[in-house]
């Protein structure tokens, strides 16, 4: 029965094009009709009645609201996402440059809170009600709790003020600032690529204290999970009887608990990924990181709605497509779909 | 209290279920010390918040230049700020923000969540599947960017703070509610009272949303947690309540500034943020325990 997966995956896809389709309703509504006035803001408040009326009809905003989201529509699709005032480049322009710089910081936060968060998860499970759950407990509690540009400021001060151990703000230090010519943006990709191992090192140090601090929030929700997750299979009688057969704990993991939880786990890595960009927009303010919060929030400071919609429309959109992804890795990856399909 | 509702009571209505499903709870309740703490904090807070003027030692917003950069000492617990005001002063007046901006938004999103979930769960069909839909699609919204967004365009305030949270935030209480109210709606009762000729309004919110208030007070709770940090980071970002406004993502942005000399102007409002937000996720997953016996641990 392999239409029901193609079925199943079109609904799926569907529901993706629905969501965007919100996405795009919401933005459209936040910028072009919850301002009051925003003519004024871009003319500014003293122009005369001629010039206001101008920028009044070259903003499209004498027409009918139904046309004005027909136009917002269309150039959308034409990769015009309007000028951003900030910098006068097309918004795209500044967003395919400033984007690199968030993925990276949030992709390798994403592996750092993977990599200790399911052992962690995993090991409070196997030690339930020990001391050793309690201490998952309290670090996965406080990281559910703690303010994550705080504890960045916090961080600065004790590592690269007090201890000098990591680099400052920024993503490397600034006389190897553009140096490296952009070619997939990832700056620790880039310098290995011509082989600069200097300026590698120098971005590392940078960025080695924002992605541990962001990584931080989303481990607590990963190691919660996964405990239960855990906790879940080892009431299993496959668990019982493979260490009836004198599997050792290792070979439970990795051979029998692993797999099963594999599908849940990267669902929970998804939604993850998708809050720690989420969560790089207020970091990067505080490690001065030139990604897309930054350019948001500098964006928020002059009024610049284009740029601050583009932004949303573009981590709203990466939102959508994990969620989406996640979705499938349950038609995927899970051999119980799979068995129904045959 | 507990010695008045025995809970061996046979439960008939769901006014009383809720009545006797509380008195285990206070004897449970005192087992666990760190969930006690927890309460024991949220206490403090709304006592500094209702009495900030008795409490606070001095004006929040009067300037004492000279008095700048104090460090923490007794006579200023938390020091003194760049412009010499005192920080713990400010710290107990913006508890009244927060506990303002976690009241109102609960206020709104709980109602609505219920509602929209309720009828869901109740009505089924059609109405379900268009709501539900609907529920998915503003869950997958990223809500802090979403009110970043949304607080740019309406103006700063904390109004439009909490308009903005509440936005993103009644999903997933609608999504609950409609869990609950599809185990409720097959019960025996439901049906009694079906045969007895009840209105659907009628079983809709005397006989079933009642059923689903602990679960949703759970989530609202575990949910105020969320609410502090997208507050605080909004107050950082500027969008929140403006200054001179003790607002403490506000204070945390304004003495960022300054850290490196004087570090408690940052650090002090951060650890308010923090352990606030904590004893919120305290109280939820002990609730939880204490009310859920799915999730119950052992």
């Amino acid at each position: 029965m392999k239409e029901f997966s193609l079925l199943e995956l079109t609904r799926r896809l569907g529901q993706l094009v629905v969501s965007l389709f919100a996405l795009l309703v919401v933005t459209f509504v936040i910028g072009r009709v919850l301002p009051t006035d925003p003519v004024g803001a871009i003319v500014g408040e003293l122009a005369d009645p001629a010039a206001f009326e101008a920028m009044r009809q070259k903003l499209g905003l004498d027409l009918p609201i139904y046309q004005q989201f027909w136009i917002y529509l269309t150039s959308l699709l034409q990769g015009d996402l309007g000028t951003a005032i900030l910098t006068g480049n097309p918004v795209t322009k500044d967003l395919a440059q400033a984007f690199p710089a968030t993925l990276e910081l949030a992709t390798l936060a994403v592996i750092i809170s993977t990599v200790i968060g399911v052992p962690l998860g995993m090991v409070a499970a196997f030690y339930r009600d020990t001391w050793i759950d309690q201490v998952a407990r309290v670090i996965s509690l406080v990281g559910h709790s703690i303010p994550v540009f705080w504890f960045g400021v916090v961080g600065l001060v004790i590592f690269y003020a007090g201890l000098a151990w990591v680099g400052g703000p920024g993503r490397v230090d600034t006389y190897l600032d553009g140096l490296i010519e952009p070619q997939t943006g990832l700056l620790l990709v880039d310098s290995l690529l011509v082989g600069d191992t200097e300026t590698f090192w120098n971005a590392v140090h940078h960025i080695i204290l924002p992605a541990c601090i962001l990584a931080y929030s989303a481990m607590a929700y990963i190691t919660r999970m996964t405990r239960s997750f855990t906790l879940e299979q080892l009431n299993q009688d496959y668990v019982t009887a493979a260490r009836a057969k004198g599997a050792s704990s290792g070979r439970i993991v990795v051979g029998h608990l692993l797999p099963n939880i594999a599908v849940q786990l990267v669902t929970v890595l998804a939604i993850s990924y998708g809050t720690l960009l989420e969560g790089a927009v207020v970091t990067e303010i505080v490690f001065s990181w030139p990604g897309i919060g930054q350019y948001m929030t500098n964006a928020l400071m002059i009024g610049d709605m284009n740029a601050i919609l583009a932004g949303t429309l573009i981590i709203g959109a990466i939102f959508m497509a994990l969620n989406f992804i996640s979705d499938l890795a349950y038609l995927v990856l899970d051999p119980r779909t799979r068995e129904v399909t045959q | 209290m507990s010695a008045q509702i025995p809970s061996s009571e046979p439960v008939t209505r769901p006014r009383s279920a809720i009545l006797s499903a509380l008195a285990p709870i206070w004897e449970k309740l005192s087992r666990e010390p760190v969930g006690l703490c927890g309460f024991f904090v949220l206490f403090v807070l709304l006592v500094l918040a209702l009495f900030a003027p008795l409490i606070a030692p001095y004006d929040p917003a009067v300037q004492n230049l000279q008095a700048a950069f104090l460090p923490p000492s007794l006579s200023h617990l938390a020091g003194t700020d760049e412009f010499g005001r005192d920080i713990f002063s400010r710290l107990v007046y913006g508890a009244r923000i927060t506990i303002s901006t976690i009241m109102s938004v609960t206020l709104i999103v709980g109602p609505i969540g219920l509602i929209v979930g309720v009828v869901s769960g109740f009505v089924g069909g059609r109405t379900d599947a268009i709501l539900m839909r609907f529920t998915d699609i503003v869950l997958s919204f990223p809500s802090l960017i979403l009110a970043l967004a949304f607080a740019a365009a309406l103006g700063a305030g904390l109004g439009t703070a909490v308009i903005a949270i509440s936005l993103t935030s009644w999903p997933a209480i609608a999504r609950l509610a409609r869990a609950e109210a599809l185990i409720v709606r097959n019960t025996d009762y439901v049906a009694a009272a079906r045969l007895y000729g009840a209105s659907p309004m009628r079983l809709l919110f005397l006989y079933i949303a009642p059923m689903c208030i602990p679960s949703v007070v759970v989530r609202l709770t575990l949910n105020m947690a969320g609410i502090i940090l997208t507050a605080a980071s909004l107050g950082f970002l500027g969008l929140g309540a403006q200054p001179p406004a003790p607002e403490w993502g506000a204070m945390i942005s304004s003495g960022r500034k300054f850290m490196l000399d004087h570090w408690w102007v940052a650090v002090m409002p951060g650890l308010a943020i923090l352990i606030t937000s904590l004893a919120f996720n305290l109280v939820g997953d002990t609730l939880r325990d204490l009310l859920d016996p799915r999730h119950a641990r052992s």
